[in-house]
């Protein structure tokens, strides 16, 4: 088990806001207290109303950890109805600052040195946390086999896309597998489809034994059809962690 | 510290009691677990009261169903912010689980354990006295394998993550021993109105 760093509320302060899709933005957020962290953890932030009240949310890191300790980006999907990431979306600007704890979750990690193969299913934001485990694979010079298999619903909901594409194109053992389950548009080597174990047994084609572990993240409806995908694909129930949002 | 132009949503001031600090209340029913949603089979399911390693009893899935129902209508509140009021539970009364063996609590702490190895603790004084329950029904409905059917522990007033989904047995412990998301992070009690969401909050 990881040691467990001060979880005291810090402030962060909003460096850089860069859109990546049209739904989600990501902000680098500079912190006044730097932590030490780990691929695939999150934090919580703390919004305050003039009246005292507060809301909290949890956000998990997209950066790797080796972007260093006084700096992490949030990418941060608007959701409609919501009320934190509206915030984001339309009142944060560079400058402000954002209380924030963490890092939080020690179950949902990965470090390079724990090895692989490595398997993430990643559907819609919920590539956020898989996207700190491939940019910790890259930044750690780690020859770990990762395959990520992303379900977007198009093109341009793709996060991170050009990033995971030159990632992709390097051939140093990363492999991306795209699905779009509402793109108009026919695109080669891209699925058009709900993820299934076919699309599984595609993404880890490569890889010379089955995935050590597999990480999943999503809507709840997306992580229970990735993880009987990757069941029926032979991989062992004991092998999948998963985080879920949204009811 | 104000968050500058942060408002929040419009609050109710008579539910002001009823939702603790840095919740917020949901309509729907999310759904969080740690791996797979586990395909549980009523036919070999079992629940075991266990002391220490010994096992005292082991229920099939009809022998616990013969146990007293009772109905539970509670609010819940889990440790990601989200609050739910007025969720409609059915199950046995960890009372009435402890009164068909007929033992007074030999220990004060409980270790309440799942399918996949998933475990929680709990003090037994959080379990006793009408608190707590194994529900096997949500909204007069078996309970759902997502929401952790067929059975799952009840514990509403501390943070959701202690009502373990897919239980299968209670273990009384000599002293309180950590369950999963408690060495990984989470509050050892995880009371929400002292907002005891990780290991450090007092």
């Amino acid at each position: 088990m990881q040691s467990l760093a001060p979880l005291r509320w810090q402030t962060g302060t909003i460096e850089q806001i860069v859109p990546r899709t049209p739904r989600t933005r990501s902000f680098f957020l500079k912190l006044s207290e730097p932590f030490m962290y780990e691929a695939g953890q999150h934090i919580d932030v703390r919004l305050t109303a003039p009246d005292g009240y507060q809301a909290r949310r949890g956000y998990s890191i997209a950066s790797a950890p080796e972007m260093g300790p006084d700096r992490i980006e949030l990418c941060i999907e608007e959701l409609e109805g919501g009320e934190v990431s509206p915030f984001f979306h339309m009142v944060a600007e560079p400058g402000d600052t954002i209380e924030l704890r963490g890092p939080l979750g020690g179950h949902f990690i990965w470090s390079s040195e724990e090895g692989g193969p490595i398997l993430l299913i990643g559907g819609g934001s919920g590539v956020v946390p898989l996207m700190s485990m491939a940019r910790h694979r890259t930044a750690s010079g780690s020859k770990v086999p990762m395959a990520l298999l992303f379900s977007a619903r198009t093109w341009e909901d793709v996060i991170f896309r050009d990033e995971l594409l030159e990632m992709h194109g390097r051939r140093d053992g990363f492999d991306l597998v795209l699905t779009l389950t509402r793109d108009v548009d026919k695109r080669d080597g891209v699925h058009a489809r709900r993820i299934d174990s076919g699309m599984v047994m595609q993404a880890i084609d490569q890889f010379p034994a089955l995935p050590k572990r597999v990480y999943l993240c999503g809507s709840n409806g997306f992580v229970d059809a990735a993880a009987n995908a990757s069941i029926e694909a032979g991989i062992p129930a004991t092998a999948i962690r998963t985080e879920r949002y949204g009811g | 510290m104000a968050t500058r132009g942060f408002f929040g949503r419009s609050r109710d001031p008579s539910l002001a009691d009823r939702v603790p600090p840095g919740q917020s209340l949901t309509d729907g029913f999310p759904v969080l677990s740690a791996g797979p949603t586990p395909r549980v089979d009523l036919k070999t399911w079992t629940f075991t009261l266990k002391h220490g390693p010994k096992p005292v009893k082991v229920w099939g899935w009809d022998q616990f169903n013969e146990l007293p129902q009772t109905k539970m209508t509670r609010d819940i509140h889990c440790v990601t912010t989200w609050s739910k009021l007025n969720t409609a539970w059915e199950g046995v009364a960890i009372d009435d689980i402890f009164a068909d063996v007929g033992i007074e609590p030999p220990t004060p702490y409980i270790l309440a354990h799942s399918v996949e190895g998933y475990s929680t603790n709990v003090p037994v004084k959080d379990l006793v006295g009408g608190k707590a329950m194994v529900a096997t029904k949500y909204k007069g409905a078996p309970l759902e394998p997502d929401h952790g059917g067929p059975a799952r522990l009840l514990v509403p007033h501390l943070y959701f993550w202690k009502s373990a989904k897919w239980v299968n047995g209670l273990q009384f412990t000599e002293r309180d021993e950590l369950g999963f998301w408690e060495l990984r992070g989470y509050h050892a009690y995880g009371d929400p109105w002292k907002e005891q969401r990780y290991t450090d909050d007092p």
